[in-house]
């Protein structure tokens, strides 16, 4: 990496968070409330948490196959806050959620995230470890795994939130026998087997956008503006720089 | 209880990591590399940690209940220990513990993938059943065209000029709008380790 490449990473990443930080603040969300753009699969989410509770089915969250230590792990990160806040939104249901993933770093912490669900909702006595699995080790396997706790555990709802593959597609069929499904996830190939195959599927940012939707805290939606900002911000930046191509500038 | 010290210590190795991958600092990359080992070591042991609760805490519980599932855990756990125990005594880079691995996997994750190729073929036939509206339309029409393209139909146009260079512009196509979703997937990202760097979202329980 150059050095003025370091130099705009090191200024985005600053500014980015001072933006995130003012934006949370009580004043700015007051003054000037957030608006949010339709997306039918968030709808369909939360309408299936409310079903969740009324007829005590229960929902499935799937973390993908990421290791933390990877790049690809912030998808994930967003499934754990995903799974956090439909726990809590779920506390009321017979049956709490239930979490699979492909790694083991993901398992420790959705047990985690499960056991905190437990006590923030003070439902300690539905808390069992065994409501987050590892569903197998390679790509493949955590698919079979996965589909064999979607159908032995009785879920009504689903939602895939993470780093998949080509395994998505094998995911696929037996998401689509449940009431809702929802899926995203940051690589290319498996948005676009998700889009072919199941009904709500999550493009692009969409993804880390959920946790907002779902009104998890303040910072969430605090980062969607931002986001919102930066993204026009590199999008006037690419079309000024096609434009000063085409004129033999740059 | 909230601890503040699990919150102090994440923020602050957090920081350093980064600092230390935009600063070049011989003081912050000697701190940097042994915090990014550990991170690994750990990984390694999480991942242990999951396969033994995999094998006793998910099959084994299967074992012990009626029904057909019981087999399929029981061959499972008895796979899972002669490995193991074939790992143990050859070591995991012995060629011939390697090609009993291989050999084994292998054809069955190939086979698997044959069943998805069959899959996704039946499902993307269905596609616009699932999506009627103009994106589904627009994305049914987009994979039909660019299987045209790829196929090799149409190699003849690398001998008209103008179609050559009509053909070779809708190929970039697919490249920009990736471009555009990893744009978005990127901004994501950084906003989601920006979340935890100041502490808003601790996927760690505290």
């Amino acid at each position: 990496m150059s050095s003025i490449e370091q130099v705009i990473g090191f200024s985005v990443v600053v500014f980015f968070t001072i933006l995130v930080i003012v934006f949370s603040t009580k004043s700015i969300r007051t003054r000037f409330p957030a608006s949010f753009r339709k997306i039918e699969a968030i709808n369909r989410l939360k309408r299936a948490i409310g079903m969740a509770v009324e007829d005590g089915s229960r929902l499935h969250i799937s973390l993908g196959s990421a290791q933390l230590t990877d790049p690809s792990n912030a998808s994930a990160l967003v499934g754990l806050s995903t799974l956090h806040r439909v726990g809590q939104l779920t506390s009321t249901s017979d049956l709490p959620p239930i979490c699979t993933s492909g790694s083991g770093s993901l398992l420790i912490l959705s047990q985690d995230a499960l056991k905190r669900i437990s006590v923030d909702t003070n439902t300690q006595a539905f808390y069992d470890p065994n409501h987050a699995s590892m569903a197998g080790a390679t790509p493949f396997s955590y698919a079979v795994g996965t589909m064999e706790s979607i159908v032995d555990r009785g879920v009504n709802g689903n939602v895939l939130i993470g780093n998949f593959g080509t395994e998505a597609g094998l995911l696929c069929e037996t998401l689509n026998k449940a009431r809702v499904s929802i899926t995203g996830s940051d690589s290319i190939t498996a948005q676009s087997i998700f889009y072919a195959v199941t009904q709500d599927t999550l493009i692009g940012e969409e993804l880390y956008a959920l946790p907002a939707y779902l009104a998890a805290n303040p910072t969430h939606q605090a980062s969607l503006r931002v986001e919102d900002v930066f993204r026009m911000v590199i999008g006037a930046a690419l079309i000024a720089g096609s434009v000063l191509k085409v004129l033999g500038i740059l | 209880m909230k601890s503040p010290l699990a919150l102090i210590i994440a923020v602050l190795t957090g920081l350093i990591i980064l600092l230390g991958y935009f600063i070049p600092n011989p003081v912050l990359s000697s701190i940097r590399t042994p915090l990014l080992d550990w991170a690994v070591i750990l990984s390694g042991v999480a991942g242990l940690v999951a396969i033994i609760h995999l094998i006793f805490g998910v099959h084994w519980e299967k074992v012990k209940k009626q029904g057909m599932q019981q087999w399929f855990s029981l061959v499972v756990v008895v796979v899972f220990l002669i490995t193991l125990i074939a790992g143990l005594f050859l070591e995991p880079t012995n060629p011939a513990f390697q090609k009993v691995v291989t050999y084994i996997q292998t054809p069955i994750e190939s086979s698997l993938l044959a069943i998805l190729a069959v899959t996704l073929s039946f499902s993307s036939l269905k596609l616009l059943q699932r999506q009627r509206n103009w994106m589904g339309i627009v994305f049914f029409v987009t994979v039909i065209i660019f299987l045209i393209l790829n196929s090799g139909l149409l190699s003849f146009t690398d001998q008209i000029p103008i179609l050559r260079d009509v053909l070779s512009g809708l190929q970039m196509i697919p490249t920009a709008g990736a471009r555009g979703i990893l744009l978005g997937v990127a901004l994501g990202s950084l906003a989601t380790g920006i979340r935890i760097l100041i502490g808003s979202d601790r996927p760690y329980n505290n």
